[in-house]
């Protein structure tokens, strides 16, 4: 059903790859907007300081730890991929959305156990920045897993495997985001 | 040619009016010579039987130099507007001369607070003049203001002065005037504010010192405040 | 070259069409000329709509306090709204989905010799999104408390705080419909970008394409670096409105002026954004009707990208005396001018190409000249507002107003109908009448004129924007300025009383219009190397077009034509 326009390439870039490329760099202008803005106001805030106290670093750094491990088996994934083997691409697939899961689920209690303590989204500036950062990488986190799935089914079924690298790609740049949002959120005390 | 359509009635007036003069002759130079040329080609080589469209790469010097040359004069213009605007706007809002007075303007929703200074000649005490939507001042004075506001970003605007400031909620900015014709002239809100943002309309009142003094005197007398002070 | 595309053929040959018959087909169709259709009729209804507001407030401004026919009396609040979604509507729902979204999905492929956009179904899910945009914002205007009146640009507290704005489910179903619509056009990029990146005709090198793709892509990229600290904005805002948080409420430790950052950070590439599409259709169709080579191709590839560079770096003068730091106003009033010489050199390159042409005023042709000489008053008078001694005036003035509806207007209207007429051949099959065309042109380029340049003196004046009567302002009250508004709305109500003309031709030419041969301007572009209208795929699969030179070729002394098509061989 694809169209002929899918088989070109002036570029000699895969278009998948091209098209993830372009997804991350306006991707990374929302972060980076977002971002900026809290780190102008915690700059401007130092009280804020005193709030940020209250994050769990040990939880953050669990969640770090799932995400890069995460990542780590997306690029096994990719090699399998690139060999060919669609059914270990797959298999490694299925472990970095397992690692999502857990990243969320880990979140969640996170979340629910500062929410009862009375630091809501509400509660001041840096919480307000907290659960909106936090938040929307975690979205890109839940919608990053869901496409995952559809290209771990296919990749089990030996077909388009192309896709388990860019879907790899878009997996290592929430990584990265997570790696700017970790120091600014939790270690920054 | 701002002053014939509305009068100038403050001493940074004439200097904005100015830059907006300089403006116009430079910019409108380069708009007749482009729009003139522009049309004088359509008509030119509008198409006639036999005549074929002539093949240029753009490499062709004696376009390019049509081109170039333009391209270089706009620079320049450029930047003596660039010169000219950070003059005024140095002038106007970088620096703050001496005041005669100080006043408080306070923007809400939909009105305009002023606070000016009672005998005593220093705002925040008991003998604080407050109006609402109307502000009298003295012809030739310099009066510094502290502008603030309530709820929403409003814009305190006196078109005669060519003053313009917003004004933002949880700040206060400073800004300055000079007037320099009596009169009753209209301030009006320049940041939509809400529904009632047309309706927000406010006075300047500008008064030689007798006239001034007058009006405070009749409306504003220092006895009561010396009683209210006991 | 036969083996690719003899490759090609196979691959197009075991992509069958099965499917949905009938008007669904037209509703889950990938097709890129389907979709850009839909995008196009989607943003002219909206256009309709944009335009109804205007004409009523405008009869608010001229005769305030009188009934308007057709709406009834307008309220303080009901003015507010107007003049928010008439502003929203044409720039978020007519400009960018009629020249970035119609025009790129029909051109871009068919330009660049592709049977289709890289992703059809991204293509048609970005579709749904904008689609669900605009029942969103239509919504909006009829819940309870009735449609956001902030203005477009929304800025908090005023936004943020439905006891300041009174419109609290409005305001959050504006904002959206403003993220959908940021949605929609962020997965449209993407196919937009990486079609003309990698599906381009085997032989077209970068330089071989036309203007139409190039600009629409360019704005496409600057579109999508621009928006995300918008999105990021809007987030926090709709937070702030729905969930109390304190993002831009200075009493909890927020600030307002971050929402002004954020929002002109993409503000001011976002005209450009619109801007280019308009330039490029506009070279396009003055090449093909002037017979003439464009006469700096990489110049205006590279005033552009100096452009769109730039315009990342001058929003602030939007925010001249918002309350900045005073000392970056004079670093915005600086680059501020000087983004007026890539423009003003693009500009003349254009001017330039019309020397030694062969000119035919035919309708586009009008309607692409037209563009030039009426963005040239917009331009030039940007100059005004960006000199920040003068914008201490100005700003908030209907000179501002006067400024942004002489770049914007040739960009989404005269830039709309320049496009429309000249592929309405390709796209429908059938020739439009050109009688009609001119009548519709004139009434609409002359009106045009007697509505902003008057608002122009009214700023000069000291009338400032968003006031619903000023009557209450004796400065505002004198003769020459009622007068002034009468004049401006009745020129309105002219010019939009000649788009039943363009109506008219439209809908009698697709019934009865002659029919359209493959190339009815002789022009060199791919486009016109097929059928009118194309089939599905474009051309037959194995006769995808091959390229040879550029798209400018026109008048080549080698040649007896005085075209020569991008994919005749040598």
């Amino acid at each position: 059903m694809k169209p002929i326009a899918t088989t070109r390439s002036a570029t000699g870039i895969p278009t998948g790859r091209l098209a993830i490329w372009w997804v991350l760099a306006s991707e990374i202008v929302i972060f980076g907007g977002l971002l900026g803005a809290y780190v102008m106001h915690r700059i401007g805030h130092p009280e804020w300081a005193n709030a940020a106290a209250h994050t769990h670093t040990m939880i953050g750094a669990t969640n770090t730890f799932i995400l890069l491990t995460s990542s780590f088996t997306a690029v096994l994934g990719h090699q399998a991929a690139e060999r060919g083997d669609g059914r270990k691409a797959g298999t490694f697939l299925v472990f970095t959305i397992i690692g999502a899961f857990l990243f969320l689920t880990l979140k969640s209690f996170e979340w629910a156990s500062e929410i009862r303590e009375g630091f809501t989204i509400q509660a001041n500036g840096f919480w307000s920045f907290y659960y909106t950062a936090a938040g929307l990488h975690a979205a890109h986190v839940l919608v990053g897993a869901i496409v995952m799935m559809f290209v771990a089914r296919d990749a089990f079924r030996n077909r388009e495997l192309q896709r388990v690298e860019y879907v790899g790609i878009y997996w290592h740049f929430v990584d990265v985001i997570w790696i700017f949002l970790f120091p600014l959120l939790y270690i920054a005390k | 040619m701002v002053d014939r359509l509305l009068q100038e009635a403050s001493t940074f007036a004439g200097s904005i009016d100015g830059l907006i003069l300089l403006v116009l002759i430079l910019v409108g130079f380069w708009f007749l010579v482009a729009e003139g040329i522009f049309f004088a080609l359509i008509w030119k080589y509008r198409a006639k039987p036999g005549r074929k469209s002539q093949y240029l790469t753009g490499k062709e010097k004696r376009i390019k130099r049509w081109i170039t040359i333009p391209h270089g004069l706009v620079l320049v213009c450029d930047v003596v507007i660039i010169v000219a605007a950070i003059r005024v706007w140095y002038n106007v809002k970088m620096q703050l001369p001496p005041a005669d007075y100080e006043i408080r303007v306070i923007g809400q929703q939909w009105a305009w607070i002023f606070q000016m200074p009672g005998a005593d000649g220093k705002l925040d005490t008991p003998d604080d003049i407050t109006t609402t939507d109307f502000l009298h001042v003295i012809r030739g004075k310099t009066y510094q203001f502290q502008l603030q506001s309530r709820d929403v970003i409003h814009s305190f605007s006196v078109p005669v002065f060519r003053l313009k400031q917003d004004a933002v909620p949880g700040r206060t900015i400073t800004g300055w005037f000079t007037p320099t014709k009596t009169g009753t002239f209209d301030i009006q809100c320049a940041e939509i504010c809400g529904i009632g943002h047309g309706v927000m309309e406010g006075q300047m009142i500008v008064q030689d010192s007798a006239a001034h003094a007058a009006w405070i005197a009749e409306n504003h007398p220092p006895t009561r405040f010396a009683e209210r002070s006991r | 070259m036969a083996e690719a595309t003899a490759v090609e053929a196979r691959a197009h040959a075991e992509h069958e069409h099965h499917g949905p018959k009938g008007i669904l087909k037209y509703v889950w169709s990938t097709d890129h000329k389907i979709i850009g259709m839909q995008y196009m009729f989607t943003g002219m209804f909206m256009a309709v709509i944009g335009g109804f507001m205007a004409y009523v407030f405008r009869m608010q401004l001229a005769f305030p306090g009188l009934s308007v026919p057709g709406f009834g009396v307008v309220s303080p609040g009901e003015y507010n709204a107007l003049i928010t979604n008439h502003g929203s509507i044409m720039i978020f729902w007519v400009a960018m989905p009629v020249l970035i979204a119609a025009f790129g999905n029909f051109t871009i492929p068919l330009m660049i010799g592709a049977d289709d956009m890289v992703f059809p179904r991204i293509n048609r899910l970005s579709y749904q999104v904008f689609f669900l945009s605009v029942l969103v914002l239509l919504t909006s205007l009829f819940v309870k408390g009735g449609g956001f009146g902030g203005a477009w640009t929304s800025y908090p507290p005023l936004s943020a705080n439905s006891q300041y704005n009174l419109t609290r489910v409005g305001a959050s179903m504006w904002l959206v419909a403003v993220m959908l619509e940021f949605v929609a056009f962020l997965l449209g990029g993407i196919n937009f970008i990486t079609t003309l990146m990698n599906s381009r005709a085997p032989g077209m090198k970068a330089y071989d394409i036309p203007m139409t793709p190039w600009m629409i892509v360019l704005a496409s990229i600057m579109f999508m670096l621009s928006v995300g600290p918008l999105v990021a904005g809007a987030i926090m805002l709709l937070f702030d409105q729905v969930l109390g948080t304190g993002f831009y409420d200075p009493a909890r430790g927020g600030d307002p002026i971050l929402w002004q950052h954020l929002f002109w950070f993409f503000g001011h590439p976002e005209v450009y954004v619109v801007l280019f599409p308009a330039m490029g259709i506009t070279i396009d169709v003055i090449a093909t009707f002037a017979r003439k080579k464009l006469f700096g191709y990489k110049t205006i590839l590279y005033t552009a990208v100096a452009t769109s560079v730039l315009s990342f770096f001058v929003w602030a003068h939007h925010q001249f005396i918002a309350g900045i730091d005073p000392r970056m106003a004079n670093i915005f009033t600086i680059t501020t001018l000087l983004i007026s010489v890539p423009i003003a050199e693009m500009i003349f390159v254009v001017i330039a190409t019309l020397y030694g042409g062969s000119i035919t005023l035919k309708t586009p042709m009008l309607w692409a000249l037209a563009f030039v000489g009426e963005f040239m008053i917009g331009g030039v008078t940007g100059i005004f507002l960006g000199a920040s001694g003068a914008d201490i005036y100005l700003h908030d003035t209907y000179f501002v107003l006067a400024h942004f509806h002489y770049t914007f207007f040739p960009i989404a209207i005269i830039g709309t109908f320049a496009a429309f007429t000249y592929w309405f051949p390709k796209m429908f099959g059938k020739m439009l009448n050109e009688t009609l065309g001119k009548i519709h042109f004139w009434g609409t380029v002359i009106p045009f004129n007697f509505i902003f340049i008057p608002l122009f003196i009214l700023g000069l004046g000291g009338q400032h924007r968003r006031i619903y009567n000023f009557q209450n302002f004796p400065e505002l009250s004198v003769p020459w300025m009622v007068h002034l508004r009468i004049i401006a709305t009745v020129s309105l109500i002219v010019m939009l009383a000649f788009q039943l003309v363009f109506f008219v031709n439209v809908v009698w030419s697709l019934r009865k219009g002659p029919k359209a041969p493959k190339n009815p301007w002789n022009g060199n572009t791919l486009e016109w190397t097929t059928e009118s209208p194309p089939p599905h795929g474009n051309w037959p699969a194995d006769q995808l077009p091959v390229v040879y030179r550029g798209p400018y070729e026109y008048g080549h002394p080698d040649r007896e034509e005085d075209y020569w098509p991008q994919n005749l061989p040598a």
